[in-house]
């Protein structure tokens, strides 16, 4: 008898008051308990549309199933069969949007606590299972991926899975990509990232660091060094900047610079760790995606007493997760919706002492179906702030597409790909995630990886 | 886990390392930098590629003993290990046909500007170098810079070598005596790179500067080491690190590297106070 409760197992949470002075994970997870009772109010419906609704096709009832039934070792071999990181997914995946939006019990009341069921079963299997994964009969043929972000992990670990020989090829010391430099520890602990990537390596996927390809070594090289293929999973982490003046004056960070010295190089905790990071006592956070939200979070956390977040449209176009703009608010952030920034404001020494900002009104649907915002004029503020970080998007970086001959790029830089295997225009290269479709989510690379994955599976079975 | 090979100490702050690093070797060029991190607690610091040998695998770093991380890279010996060690970043210097070249070093810029001399001199540019230093005790490579240049001058601020007077003075004197450069290129403290490049624009000469704002990735992800150049921001880790120093907002970037200087302060006190007192070694 299934447990028709029409709301989720509540998952228990670090209280706000207590939570902005510390980096730990907000969401602490469910209980073998809770996860039972909640896996109980899965319909098991035989149409699945949970299924489909994963973008790399999760085996869902069936998972929840054997969580129902206690089996959660089981539970998370069958997750492992088609997601490579569990835990990762479990956390950041915008499952109101994907597997959770489809689902059935959603229609009346909530639907399956789907995401909270994976992160449970992956952090279940990471404390109480000790046993490595077995390591798959290699084959003779090798590829190389660059970048080792959510996309080039997914790809890896398939083909590794199949046989290959695998060497991922990061620029930075620390594998993960966006996963360690970008989402910040209270939402996904640095600790589960580094466990994910264990045990790829464990699969004898090699990792090497330090390696900015397009540097220290082309594509082309790579070709003719032996590797069989190649897949480009680099992502789009070019910060974009708003072009006003001011942008330049000491105290304005780049979402990325912001985020990486906080996560990647721990400047929370400096000075133990070197690196510094500058906060003043009221920073503006220009943007409303998760990027955003993940900066304005942080800045509160490194002791900043007002944060605000600036967007030109209103609440219901903001592209970040509903449950992180939840938790900002809950944190005290400060929304100022239908603002776009005219200038920041400096002192005669370089720093910010202010930002203006001009009221906005939304016109008619731009291309992307989003109502546009335009200016009010004559609305003109000014906003006290001694910190502003821009978060308004990345694109991608043409370290590779500059280095590469005969790979094709789209008009805003970006990789072109056949939409279904990933394949270049270039023999033998492949790529995916943000490098092709521009700054989307995790799940999203993921998916993109693992199509790869099964191309260059394909390419290598035809080809020789 | 990179390994010093060699180290020399150049004066009392400026110290030498070849790091084995073969594949960063094979490829690098004059002008590009490389990134480390000493170890897992570490800050990632640049530092200008100053020599390379692509046989024995090694990159050649030259640095100055000016802030924490630099003072324990200092206390690190041969046979020792650096964690990270990424590179060739930046785009190489341009230094083909040229026929005439004033390369300026000033203090540590010196390690920066030799290579490029050094590159000058072999694809047949006439090279007159200018080196600069703040007294006679602080003077490095000017045994590499006599080796790689037609004519060398080498100035300290308090004329404790003998000549007296900074590195545009004699440039300006170059100029005026009638030598014809078609480029000029200054490294160094960025009030003197300003001057160099103030000193050559009426008489149109060509100007390149390295700049060396504060980085953190080096590939083009944070934007952190943007500088304004003919109205524009460049990225100086992938447009850069060279510009023309004609174009370029030198008081915006003076301003800039002052960003860090309290929590500056903070952490090398800290790395003192770990080493049991102000020794400056």
């Amino acid at each position: 008898m299934p447990n028709m409760s029409p709301k989720k197992v509540p998952m228990p949470e670090q209280n706000p008051n207590e939570r902005i002075k510390n980096f730990l994970e907000v969401a602490l997870g469910y209980t073998e308990e809770m996860a039972v009772e909640e896996a109980q109010r899965c319909l098991q419906c035989k149409h699945r549309p949970c299924v489909s609704g994963c973008p790399v096709n999760v085996k869902i009832p069936d998972f929840i199933k054997l969580v129902a039934e206690g089996k959660f070792q089981e539970a998370y071999e069958k997750i492992k069969e088609t997601n490579s990181l569990p835990a990762v997914c479990g956390r950041v995946c915008p499952q109101e949007n994907q597997c959770e939006k489809v689902c059935v019990r959603g229609k009346k009341g909530e639907s399956v606590g789907i995401g909270r069921l994976e992160r449970f079963v992956a952090d279940w299997y990471i404390n109480n299972v000790d046993s490595k994964p077995d390591v798959p009969k290699k084959n003779d043929k090798r590829v190389a991926i660059i970048g080792s972000g959510p996309a080039s992990l997914a790809c890896a670990g398939d083909l590794a899975k199949m046989g290959y020989n695998i060497t991922i090829f990061e620029a930075f010391h620390e594998p993960g990509g966006v996963l360690v430099y970008g989402i910040p520890e209270f939402r996904l602990p640095k600790s589960i990232v580094k466990k994910e990537i264990d045990s790829l390596k464990d699969m004898g996927v090699e990792i090497k660091t330090n390696m900015v390809i397009g540097k220290v070594f082309s594509i082309d090289e790579l070709l003719a060094e032996g590797y069989d293929a190649v897949f480009i999973g680099s992502g789009a982490g070019l910060p974009k900047f708003l072009g006003i003046p001011g942008e330049n004056l000491n105290g304005v960070y780049s979402a990325n610079e912001f985020l990486t010295r906080v996560n990647l190089m721990k400047a929370y905790k400096f000075p133990e760790y070197d690196t510094p990071v500058y906060i003043g006592k009221n920073v503006a956070v220009v943007g409303g995606g998760n990027v955003a939200m993940d900066a304005a979070r942080s800045a509160k956390r490194l002791g900043a007493e007002n944060v605000y977040i600036i967007y030109r449209r209103s609440k219901e176009e903001m592209p970040a997760r509903l449950e992180e703009v939840n938790h900002a608010k809950e944190e005290g952030i400060i929304f100022n919706f239908l603002e776009n920034p005219t200038k920041i404001i400096g002192t005669d020494d370089g720093w910010i002492k202010g930002i203006e900002c001009i009221k906005m009104e939304l016109g008619e649907p731009d291309s992307t179906g989003r109502r546009r915002p335009v200016p009010k004029e004559g609305t003109e503020h000014i906003i006290d702030v001694d910190s502003v970080i821009i978060a308004i998007g990345q694109g991608p970086n043409s370290l590779i597409s500059s280095s590469t001959k005969e790979l094709k790029t789209k008009e805003w830089g970006g990789i072109a790909t056949d939409e279904n295997t990933g394949a270049t225009s270039k023999k033998g290269v492949f790529a995916g995630g943000d490098i092709v479709t521009g700054a989307a989510t995790v799940i999203m690379a993921m998916g993109a990886g693992k199509k790869a994955a099964e191309a260059i599976d394909n390419y290598l079975k035809n080809n020789n | 886990m990179f390994k010093i090979v060699n180290k020399r100490i150049l004066n009392s702050q400026v110290k030498l390392m070849d790091i084995y690093a073969p594949h960063i070797a094979k490829k690098a060029e004059p002008g590009q930098f490389i990134i480390l991190r000493i170890n897992e607690k570490g800050e990632r610091v640049p530092l200008t590629i100053a020599d390379f040998d692509r046989e024995k695998g090694t990159v050649t770093i030259i640095f100055q003993e000016v802030g924490k991380t630099t003072k324990e890279l200092g206390s690190l010996n041969e046979g020792d290990t650096i964690l990270d060690f990424a590179g060739p970043l930046g785009i190489p210097s341009k230094l083909d046909n040229v026929k005439k070249a004033a390369v300026i070093g000033g203090g540590l810029g010196t390690a920066i500007a030799y290579p490029q001399a050094k590159k000058l001199n072999f694809l047949g540019a006439e090279v007159h170098a200018i080196i600069g230093f703040r007294n006679k005790e602080l003077i490095i490579l000017e045994e590499e810079m006599k080796a790689v240049s037609n004519k060398l001058f080498v100035t300290t601020d308090d004329g404790s070598n003998g000549t007296k007077g900074f590195a545009t003075d004699i440039l300006k004197k170059l100029i005026e005596e009638g030598n014809e450069y078609n480029l000029v290129i200054a490294i160094g403290p960025l009030v003197m790179m300003k001057a160099i490049s103030e000193l050559t624009r009426p008489y149109n000469i060509k100007t390149i500067v390295s700049m060396n704002p504060i980085m953190i990735d080096g590939t083009g992800m944070c934007g952190g080491c943007r500088v304004t150049v003919g109205g524009e921001i460049k990225f100086a880790c992938v447009d850069g690190p060279d510009f023309d120093g004609h174009k370029v907002d030198f008081d915006e970037a003076i301003r800039r590297q002052s960003m860090y200087k309290k929590h500056e302060a903070e952490v090398v006190k800290k790395h003192q106070c770990k080493l049991g007192g102000g020794s400056d070694a």
